[in-house]
């Protein structure tokens, strides 16, 4: 297209693809990959529980369980480690001017992930899966415990990794302005990051326990396993309420605060707040306008956004206004839809999680079948709330990269064209498809034969 | 400082091509030595429990790399960017390979299965040589330390290479030849029977082949890259190196034909890392050599993250490698010995 007056802004389009192309090949992978992280994340202390569970009562069900959802987190985490593999290498591959400007801070993290978390949880991994029999029953439970802490460590790092590129501390320029390393303690214990890292964690939480009761809901309502999905319910159903509530607080409020002192301009992008003053409403539904810089179809709560982040009414809350046009985050309207989005399901969640916890405290959960099937439909929204989430940080965070160090459009490897990149993203838009296929079929395979079916691999040995 | 972490981030990368290498060479052998179905589970068996923690040692290299070297990898990983996509493709079928394989029991599918693994497990030994050659034959780096890299230009080494051309090709079939060997020698040490049997003679059959391609890529090189000799010449000590090589080829075949895996096995071990230290060796302190101007090459000098960095780095990398090192020793004792397939079902 030539350029004109006329097509002035599509030519921003056309003239950056290459930009375009490498955020959308991040952007894809990165929330492939998620997928599975937060269900082994959200499931690792739950299989501790149930192996405390069978170890305390010696009720050879929760031993079951345990094994059962042991087979689901390792499928979860080959696809998380075949899957995570491309993310450490789009650093380089696609993200070169980046890596060249912050590997000296950010190398220190993502290197420590490896070293700490990645070892711990593979090899304690292969032996709560393999070794049951080799090992006595504590030693076992200790196996659990150690693919809990590796997968749990996994996390921090990365999200330590992520908190220093929304709020970057501990480091300094050197000659050749790249940022390097000043305070390791600064950069671990960003305030940022452990916010960030309680709401990141609770979510993942919220995903294991919704999926495990799920599955739970499914026995109970096919009418078989019952005894393994009655114990699936009542362990999902109780993490589903403690998560859900700290997602909300103290989890989200903390983070949310973290963005109202860090980042104001992204708080006022994600509300859409357009003008800003005292006594700030918040928007429960309404299609902000861009254009016009106002919210379509609003309902609102007056002055709740105010108290929310100055527990104050009338406390002032800065608008987009307040700042320049190329300050804002570009995409507004997607980062309000995420931002809604994923608050709009956790209020759902803690809503759900509250009335089954009531029935199985009244006893009457496992009866009560329309409970069982909003449970059993429950399944893929703590997924869209968690990339939703992940989305409304991401988003937020543009025009940046490094926030108020480096520009997204200057981090891309400028090396790499539009159309090798997009030849890549293709292929991994089919591979994944490939691998997403594969990863249903083993799931519910392994929810087919239930938790007393005779493992899989063993069928084998009839020939 | 600099130094340090050079010979870090090479033994981490010597570590994964070693552990990874068996698995690989195990699946390159796959449907040549292992003919029934329960041999082929046996094979699958005897690399199940570690083939996953094998490929965390390429995250855990590729971090310390990213750590150490910021500008190197950004540099090479957007450089060799479409063999790296491939390599990461490869790595994604191998596993939907094997895991569907064992999960799937049906002889039409499986037949499928076992091509995927088998054949992206050879291109993956195939590629791994061919980035080794890459990097010793150097790349058109400008001057401000960025490239790219087609892949494949005239296959002619000189100051615009392609990611093939006649050296790296070389240097792949060396990967291929030496990790088939590595990955039959650990099958041959987990197995028994015909298995067993068939794996050592695939051992010892290319072994030969091995011995010619190690003198071959040995005067390639230095035809290829006249520096490499170099730092040799500087250290008379350095000459152990390729002592290491030859001893540990010679007795590879050795105790392969007395059927003592383990120590053959231990050598091949050897000859891969003495191979992979001989080539960093030649190289340092350059850690990426430009084939444009010898000016713009990357050391670890001009590519090393900041000194405070790397020294904190050094702190928690020692507390990580021991308590790594201390799982891995623990997780090989626990799964020693032989496969049977009566035993052990995992999911």
């Amino acid at each position: 297209m030539r350029w004109s007056p006329h097509n002035a802004g599509l030519r921003i389009h056309t003239m950056d693809n290459a930009l375009l192309v490498h955020r959308l090949h991040f952007a894809f992978t990165i929330t492939f990959h998620y997928l599975f992280p937060q269900l082994t994340m959200g499931l690792a202390p739950l299989i501790v529980a149930l192996k405390t569970l069978g170890l305390r009562t010696g009720n050879r069900a929760y031993h079951d369980s345990a094994r059962f959802w042991g087979r689901i987190f390792g499928i979860s985490f080959v696809l998380g480690v075949v899957t995570g593999i491309p993310m450490e290498f789009q650093f380089g591959t696609n993200w070169s001017h980046f890596s060249r400007f912050a590997g000296g801070v950010i190398g220190q993290t993502l290197a420590m992930e490896g070293l700490f978390a990645f070892f711990l949880e593979s090899a304690f991994l292969g032996l709560f899966l393999y070794g049951e029999k080799r090992l006595t029953a504590r030693a076992h439970w200790w196996s659990a415990v150690a693919v809990f802490l590796g997968s749990w460590l996994s996390g921090f790092f990365i999200i330590a990794t992520d908190a220093w590129m929304q709020h970057p501390v501990g480091f300094e320029r050197a000659p050749d302005g790249s940022a390097q390393l000043s305070s390791f303690w600064e950069l671990v214990l960003n305030p940022w990051a452990w916010w960030q890292y309680a709401h990141n964690m609770s979510g993942a939480g919220i995903t294991g326990a919704f999926v495990m009761a799920s599955v739970g809901a499914f026995y109970l309502l096919w009418g078989r396993n019952a005894e393994h999905g009655r114990v699936f319910l009542k362990t999902g159903v109780i993490a589903a309420c403690l998560f859900s509530i700290f997602q909300l607080f103290p989890s989200g409020d903390g983070q949310g605060r973290m963005i109202a002192r860090y980042q104001p301009v992204t708080l006022a992008a994600m509300e859409a707040l357009f003008e800003g003053g005292p006594g700030a409403p918040l928007v429960l539904i309404g299609q902000p306008n861009i254009e016009e810089k106002k919210i379509d179809n609003p309902i609102q709560i007056p002055g709740a956004l105010a108290f929310l982040t100055y527990r104050r009414w009338g406390g002032a809350v800065t608008g987009l206004d307040s700042f320049p046009r190329d300050k804002w985050p570009q995409n507004i309207a997607l980062l309000y839809y995420s931002y809604h989005i994923m608050v709009g399901l956790g209020t759902i969640f803690i809503a759900t999680a509250v009335i089954a916890l009531f029935l199985l405290w009244r006893g009457k959960l496992f009866s009560a079948r329309w409970m069982l099937w909003i449970l059993l439909l429950s399944l893929p929204f703590p997924y869209i709330a968690n990339t939703a989430g992940w989305m409304t940080a991401e988003l937020g965070r543009q025009p940046w990269l490094v926030y108020n160090l480096m520009l997204t459009a200057d981090g891309y490897s400028k090396t790499v064209s539009a159309g090798n990149g997009m030849f890549t993203l293709l292929g991994f838009l089919g591979m994944y498809t490939v691998l997403g296929i594969m990863f249903l079929f083993l799931v519910w395979r392994e929810i087919e034969h239930g938790p007393l079916g005779q493992p899989l691999a063993g069928h084998a040995v009839a020939h | 400082m600099e130094t340090l972490w050079f010979m870090i981030v090479a033994v981490m990368l010597t570590v994964y091509v070693i552990l990874d290498g068996f698995d690989l060479g195990a699946g390159a052998i796959y449907l040549f030595a292992a003919k029934t179905h329960k041999e082929r589970q046996m094979i699958l068996r005897a690399i199940g429990p570690v083939w996953d923690g094998n490929e965390v040692w390429l995250l855990a290299a590729g971090g310390t790399l990213y750590f150490a070297f910021p500008p190197l990898y950004a540099s090479s990983f957007s450089g060799f960017y479409l063999p790296l996509m491939m390599v990461l493709w490869l790595l994604m079928l191998r596993a939907v390979g094997i895991e569907f394989r064992t999960h799937i029991d049906n002889p039409v599918w499986q037949g499928l299965f076992d091509v995927i693994f088998c054949g992206a497990s050879i291109l993956l030994a195939i590629f791994y040589g061919a980035a080794l050659g890459n990097v010793i034959r150097g790349v058109p780096l400008s001057k401000e330390g960025y490239f790219f890299e087609a892949l494949w230009t005239n296959f002619r080494p000189g100051p615009n290479p392609g990611i093939l051309d006649w050296y790296t090709v070389l240097a792949g079939i060396v990967g291929l030849v030496t990790l088939t060997v590595h990955g039959s020698l650990y099958v041959a040490l987990k197995t028994e029977g015909e298995l067993e049997q068939r794996s050592r003679k695939t051992a010892l059959m290319l072994w030969p082949l091995q011995a010619v391609l190690t003198i071959l890529s040995l005067i390639a090189t230095i035809y290829v890259s006249p520096h490499a000799l170099e730092n040799y010449r500087l250290h008379a000590l350095s000459s152990v190196i390729p002592l290491v090589v030859v001893a540990s080829l010679a007795l590879l075949f050795h105790f392969a034909r007395r059927s003592d895996y383990l120590k053959s096995f231990l050598c091949s071990c050897a000859y891969i890392a003495a191979m992979l230290v001989g080539a960093a060796y030649g190289l340092y302190p350059v850690v990426l050599p430009a084939s444009t101007n010898a000016a713009y090459s990357l050391t670890i000098f001009n590519s090393a993250a900041g000194h405070h960095g790397l020294m904190v780095g050094l702190v928690w990398w020692s507390l990580g490698m021991v308590l790594s090192v201390g799982y891995f020793v623990f997780i090989y004792r626990m799964f020693r010995g032989k496969v049977r397939l009566e035993e052990e079902h995992g999911y």
